[in-house]
């Protein structure tokens, strides 16, 4: 048992960035074990962009160009890796905790017969052994884990946002390996299509977003805070009543039924904030509260409030964005 | 056609979460008692596929403790048919595999075409049990579920990746694990006559020897993680009101987050 392997997530011809996070996160420990650092890269024309992963720190990665890995199906891909890893034997495996990755890990470590923290927001080796800290109660409180004695692999996934990324340093390169494993012959489920939802920044991997309560009043007031959004470059993100009253999609919801995201800058508008809502965006660096009810919870965890109409206040709000030449 | 619902009770989400003194786990004094979220959403989502296959049989099963039955109760008040609790002391302190393993034991014994559940319960946001059931009983299964449809004899979901909507299908059996939100499934309450019928309905209690499992292959000396102990996040400080007319707090905050390099 040696080493740490990482688990990547490969779409539309690119990693995704939760991929280089993690892969950070994995040398950083590998650095403190004083061992090796492999990743796994499965995908349709992988092959390409593999190198990219030794730029961040990974030794030797382990490529699976096929068609049929196109798209993540839990029945091909967590037999693949699992053989692989038969042949890695890591003491350790991380993989990204994005709505696949989770998925992935937990049915691979059914198939391991082993451990697996998910969602971790943060690891580290204390005496020799691993510890993983990750929310529970939609974040309003943080368990700290460790794995039995002599249970192989040790599994977390990671949050996207939470690992530190590496800059890449295009001067390391990876050994690349291509094992002989094969896709299963038969299987009973499939991939039937997938529908590309545009350009949006996703909710939970975006570093600023814009979120909207019931104070918006209506689904056509979002407007306002989709321009917003579009010239920060952000997501939008919505409370639960209105997603209740749908005004939004259900997958705009933060909240501890819906997303938990952890941003850089949460600028919540109209919303007054309830617990279940802070438990969802309450570990964002910067909070910024709107609202006209300066005794509206949401301003005991903000960190700059504003106190004031909100369709007075953003519209200029955003001339002054647009004045500072932010875009 | 047999659909098994995996029901977890959680506390309500409205609940203060509080560091019990071993420092591991939380205070359950005043706790308020749910259907987890999520896996409510899977018995709405059985119970809707129920209006269109006649002879749908719906079973609840759960993993816990007496005061689990209130909650099996109330799924079947919503319409399901019949439950089986798994309620053994000895099942204390297992991980989620543990958990898996005692539901797929129980799986074993009931005939199944589906199995529905939350993908993941709003306590410990695990995110894995449902998923390792599938994997133990060598089903296929398709997680995330915003939608779901029965034809042919194959179930096909839609599911919400980032960036995109995936239609996703399979033969049965098979498992689904269900998200989106409150506003999708908008779950039934129960009716009066629902819960009127629903303590009639068969509610069998079963233990880990029942099931011919052993303690130490589930309970908490199995475990392969575990919790070693529990943190409240950092209290977040009120920080600075911005003051003036409107105008002066827009220029004020672009500046503010200007200087904080957030935009």
């Amino acid at each position: 048992m040696k080493g740490i392997c990482v688990i990547t997530e490969f779409r539309n011809g690119a990693f995704r960035q939760v991929s280089f996070e993690v892969v950070s996160e994995g040398r950083r420990l590998a650095d403190a074990l004083g061992e090796p650092l492999v990743a796994i890269a499965l995908g349709d024309g992988v092959t390409a962009e593999a190198p990219t992963l030794g730029h961040y720190g990974v030794e030797k990665i382990y490529v699976v160009d096929e068609p049929g890995l196109k798209d993540y199906l839990p029945e091909i891909y967590v037999p693949v890796i699992a053989e692989i890893l038969k042949a890695v034997q890591p003491k350790m495996v991380l993989g990204p905790a994005s709505v696949d990755g989770k998925d992935l890990s937990a049915r691979l470590a059914a198939c391991l017969d082993t451990g697996l923290a998910q969602d971790c927001i943060e690891l580290k080796l204390e005496n020799g052994v691993f510890k993983a800290k990750r929310p529970i109660y939609g974040g309003k409180a943080y368990a700290w884990c460790a794995w039995a004695e002599d249970v192989y692999p040790q599994m977390a996934s990671c949050r996207p946002n939470a690992m530190k990324c590496s800059a890449p340093d295009t001067s390391k390169n990876a050994l690349i390996e291509t094992p002989a494993v094969s896709l299963p012959k038969t299987v009973k489920s499939r991939v039937i299509n997938v529908e590309p939802a545009g350009d949006k920044v996703d909710l939970v991997e975006a570093q600023i977003v814009v979120s909207g309560g019931r104070g918006m009043k209506s689904a056509e007031n979002f407007a306002l805070l989709e321009e917003l959004a579009q010239l920060l470059g952000a997501a939008v993100g919505a409370s639960r009543p209105v997603v209740d009253e749908g005004w939004r999609p259900h997958a705009d919801q933060v909240g501890q039924t819906g997303k938990v995201v952890n941003p850089k800058l949460y600028i919540a508008i109209g919303i007054s904030g309830s617990t279940q809502h802070q438990a969802g965006m309450g570990s964002s660096e910067i909070i910024v509260a709107i609202n006209k009810d300066p005794e509206a919870p949401i301003f005991t965890i903000a960190t700059y409030g504003v106190v004031a109409d909100l369709f007075e206040f953003i519209p200029l709000f955003i001339e002054e964005l647009k004045r500072l030449k932010v875009a | 056609m047999n659909v098994v619902v995996l029901l977890k009770q959680v506390p309500d989400t409205g609940t203060a979460i509080k560091i019990a003194d071993d420092g591991k786990s939380i205070v359950e004094n005043n706790i308020t008692w749910i259907i987890n979220p999520y896996d409510e959403y899977a018995v709405e989502a059985a119970l809707r596929l129920k209006k269109d296959i006649r002879d749908m049989n719906i079973t609840i099963l759960s993993l816990g403790s007496e005061q689990t039955e209130r909650s099996i109760r109330t799924a079947l008040a919503m319409g399901a048919d019949s439950g089986v609790l798994v309620n053994d002391p000895a099942a204390e302190g297992s991980d989620a595999l543990g958990k898996a393993k005692v539901l797929a034991a129980a799986l074993k014994e009931i005939s199944f075409d589906l199995i529905f559940c939350g993908h993941r319960a709003v306590d410990d946001d695990d995110n894995q049990v449902g998923i390792m059931v599938a994997e133990l009983l060598g089903i296929p299964h398709l997680g995330m579920a915003v939608a779901v449809e029965i034809e042919s004899g194959q179930v096909m979901i839609d599911r919400q990746i980032e960036g995109a909507k995936v239609r996703s299908g399979s033969c049965l059996p098979a498992l689904i694990t269900f998200g989106g939100a409150h506003a999708i499934w908008k779950p039934r309450l129960p009716s009066l006559l629902g819960m009127k019928q629903a303590g009639k309905k068969t509610l069998d209690i079963k233990t880990l020897a029942d099931l011919g499992l052993l303690p130490e292959q589930v309970g908490s000396a199995a475990a392969k993680i575990m919790v070693i102990s529990l943190e409240m996040p950092e209290p977040r400080q009120a920080g600075l009101v911005i003051e003036g007319d409107t105008p002066a707090k827009a220029e004020e905050l672009a500046r503010l987050l200007r200087e904080a390099g957030a935009i």
